[in-house]
């Protein structure tokens, strides 16, 4: 396996526009069958990214190699990647199985046989018999399909996605959520999916780089990138985070003693930080790592703090309460709803308790 | 009370528009196939026949002019559309904000020019003394003076000119509200070119194209100025025709049997373009 060629690689890839730099040397690769999100703020150059793996940009600099087969110079009716635009745009003067047929008749593909796999296709993305309708007699998530299945019909070697759930609304967004990652198993084939959703990266990925400013902040599954952040844009970007600014006040190994502005004292384990004493740090908390109690619990425990509940966020299982302590900082906490915190009001007074090991800990900038 | 009120501005807002269409549309149509099919037989004396039809199909000169009409008015559409396409296309998908709004504004220019002088723009630089001729015999390209007026290819220069405008409108209009990743997606599936332009920009464009053409065919055929001063004596145009018979040889029956001609072919041209093209004329106007 590990000879295998990944499908899709990018080296040292650079692309300049006027005046700034869109995406800085990014190099990552995506194994065979694959799904490989990448996660960033509107503006942080994924757009581009895609667009030169599609062909309709070109990189300033770097490689691109689809297969193996440098992408540089090919253009974007030669490559073999298809990509599902953000608006889906299907063609709305041709019917569904012109639409999907639109890249095998380019191809030359008899029309038999033209009919024969846009039936299978539509089939197998649970489309059946749609052929004739008109693009506008769909609903949005069979619009979706049909766009995947136009896609999928020429069997690329890697399948693009340009946030294609963000028109959709909520409830269908959880749904095709999980229907994007059944077709994904199902037709084996790599997807780059590119999305500012961190939930739809999270749910349907095998790997996610989170990007930033053109850079690749980070690059790995879910469960890494979600509880071990590298960067403190990672930490803040991907999930709920409390973020407190703290100096550090001792190191002692990988136990290390912080002192926020407000004078609290914090206890984090942290064994690659690398930060020195007297250096400043942000310090990550997730609301669930932070637990709750009525009652302070016993004495020496480390990162208790008595607060107020300044305001309960109820929604459902993912409720969470504001919780300031005495010098005015306010924490996030995940609110577990197994029932013991259910008359919790504005005003409660509550212990708030986090192990030293939960915390990431981040030089801070500048 | 309300719906009564309501009911009375809509008919006053209806009123000027079936005004309109009854006095100058309805009415001098139904005086001219009443005229149309009178035949002189005396002074002052009429009698009703088809005698002024047949005039017209038993006299060669007029349904070869009439054909002739017809023709080169469909040529000049074509070549009209031929031309005016990749300048839309370019305005609508290839600029952007203030070059888009200056060069569709250097397109309308020369329209704020009566026609009449536009033309005679064309004569000063085609005719014999004229400025290409002076240029060619300057740079010795030719021998004499050249005489490039007075034919069918200066009509068609005419033509074309007068008209490229109303073909460069609905064309970009229709262009301008194609989304740019219909033609991304089109290329990201293996089309060239040529099979996105033929699949998706011009059945996108149809609409356009078929209001545009519709335009440039009515102001082809039923153009005056343009056949006569840049086609001369020997190149009839059908307006020509009719106008002879109503202003020069006073004979109105006639005339208005051919206006009535001119009016049943371009309706039958433009039926058939339609049918053609697949496109009804309510989409096709609602929709450019």
């Amino acid at each position: 396996m590990t000879t295998h060629t990944p499908d899709l690689s990018c080296v040292d890839l650079v692309k300049d526009f006027d005046s700034f730099r869109a995406v800085d040397h990014v190099s990552f690769e995506v194994p065979q069958g694959s799904f490989f999100s990448i996660l960033g703020p509107s503006g942080c150059g994924k757009t581009t990214l895609l667009r030169m793996i599609a062909g309709f940009q070109s990189p300033t600099s770097g490689d691109l190699r689809i297969k193996g087969r440098s992408m540089i110079g090919v253009p974007p009716n030669k490559r073999p990647v298809s990509m599902v635009f953000q608006h889906l745009a299907l063609f709305p003067t041709m019917n569904i199985g012109d639409n999907v047929g639109f890249g095998l008749r380019q191809r030359g593909v008899a029309k038999p046989e033209i009919t024969r796999r846009v039936e299978d296709i539509l089939a197998r993305v649970g489309l059946p018999g749609v052929a004739q309708r008109r693009v506008d007699q769909l609903s949005g998530g069979q619009k979706q399909r049909v766009a995947i299945a136009r896609c999928m019909v020429l069997e690329p070697d890697v399948l693009l996605l340009d946030e294609p759930l963000g028109a959709l609304d909520l409830k269908l967004r959880e749904h095709m959520k999980i229907e994007l990652k059944a077709l994904q198993a199902e037709f084996n084939t790599t997807f780059v999916y590119i999305t500012h959703d961190q939930s739809e990266a999270l749910v349907m990925s095998d790997n996610i780089a989170v990007m930033n400013h053109g850079r690749f902040e980070q690059v790995g599954p879910p469960q890494e990138v979600y509880h071990d952040p590298q960067t403190a844009f990672v930490a803040g970007f991907v999930g709920e985070a409390n973020k407190i600014a703290a100096t550090v006040a001792a190191v002692n190994g990988p136990n290390l003693t912080l002192r926020t502005e407000a004078g609290t004292e914090l206890k984090a384990t942290a064994p690659a930080s690398g930060l020195q004493s007297g250096q400043r740090a942000q310090v990550f908390l997730r609301p669930e790592a932070i637990g709750l109690s009525m009652t302070p619990g016993d004495a020496g425990e480390d990162n208790v703090s008595q607060g107020t509940v300044t305001a309960v966020l109820f929604n459902g299982a993912n409720s969470s309460v504001t919780v300031e302590d005495a010098s005015g900082h306010a924490l996030s906490v995940a609110l577990p709803q197994t029932g013991g915190f259910a008359d919790l009001r504005r005003g409660s007074t509550v212990y708030t308790r986090w192990h030293p090991d939960k915390a990431r800990l981040y030089a801070a900038e500048g | 009370m309300v719906s009564d009120g309501s009911k009375l501005g809509f008919y006053l807002l209806l009123a000027p528009i079936l005004l309109w269409l009854a006095v100058l549309i309805i009415l001098p149509h139904i005086g001219l196939f009443v005229v149309s099919i009178s035949e002189r037989v005396g002074p002052r004396e009429y009698e009703y026949g088809i005698g002024n039809y047949v005039t017209f199909f038993e006299e060669p000169l007029y349904w070869r002019t009439f054909a002739r009409t017809a023709i080169m008015s469909i040529a000049a559409t074509a070549l009209t559309l031929i031309l005016g396409f990749p300048i839309a296309y370019y305005i609508a998908k290839l600029t952007r904000g203030r070059t888009k709004t200056t060069l569709f504004l250097m397109c309308m220019i020369p329209f704020w020019v009566s026609e009449l002088v536009r033309t005679f723009g064309w004569m000063i630089l085609l005719r014999e003394t004229g400025v290409i001729s002076n240029a060619l015999q300057y740079l010795g390209l030719v021998d004499g003076p050249v005489e490039m007026l007075y034919n069918d290819a200066a009509i068609m220069v005419g033509l074309v000119y007068t008209s490229i405008l109303f073909m460069v409108v609905p064309l970009v209009t229709t262009l301008d509200s194609l989304d740019d990743s219909l033609i991304e997606a089109g290329y990201d599936l293996g089309g060239t070119g040529a099979a996105i332009l033929r699949e998706i920009v011009i059945p996108h464009a149809m609409p356009g194209i078929v209001s545009g053409c519709i335009v440039v065919f009515m102001l082809s055929l039923g153009n005056y100025l343009t056949p006569i001063l840049l086609g001369g004596k020997d190149s009839l145009w059908f307006t020509g025709m009719i106008y002879t018979q109503f202003i020069t040889r006073f004979n109105w029956e006639l005339g208005s049997a051919l206006g009535f001609l001119l009016l049943l072919l371009s309706s039958a041209v433009v039926f058939l373009g339609l049918k053609l093209s697949r496109q009804s004329l309510a989409e096709t106007m609602g929709r450019a």
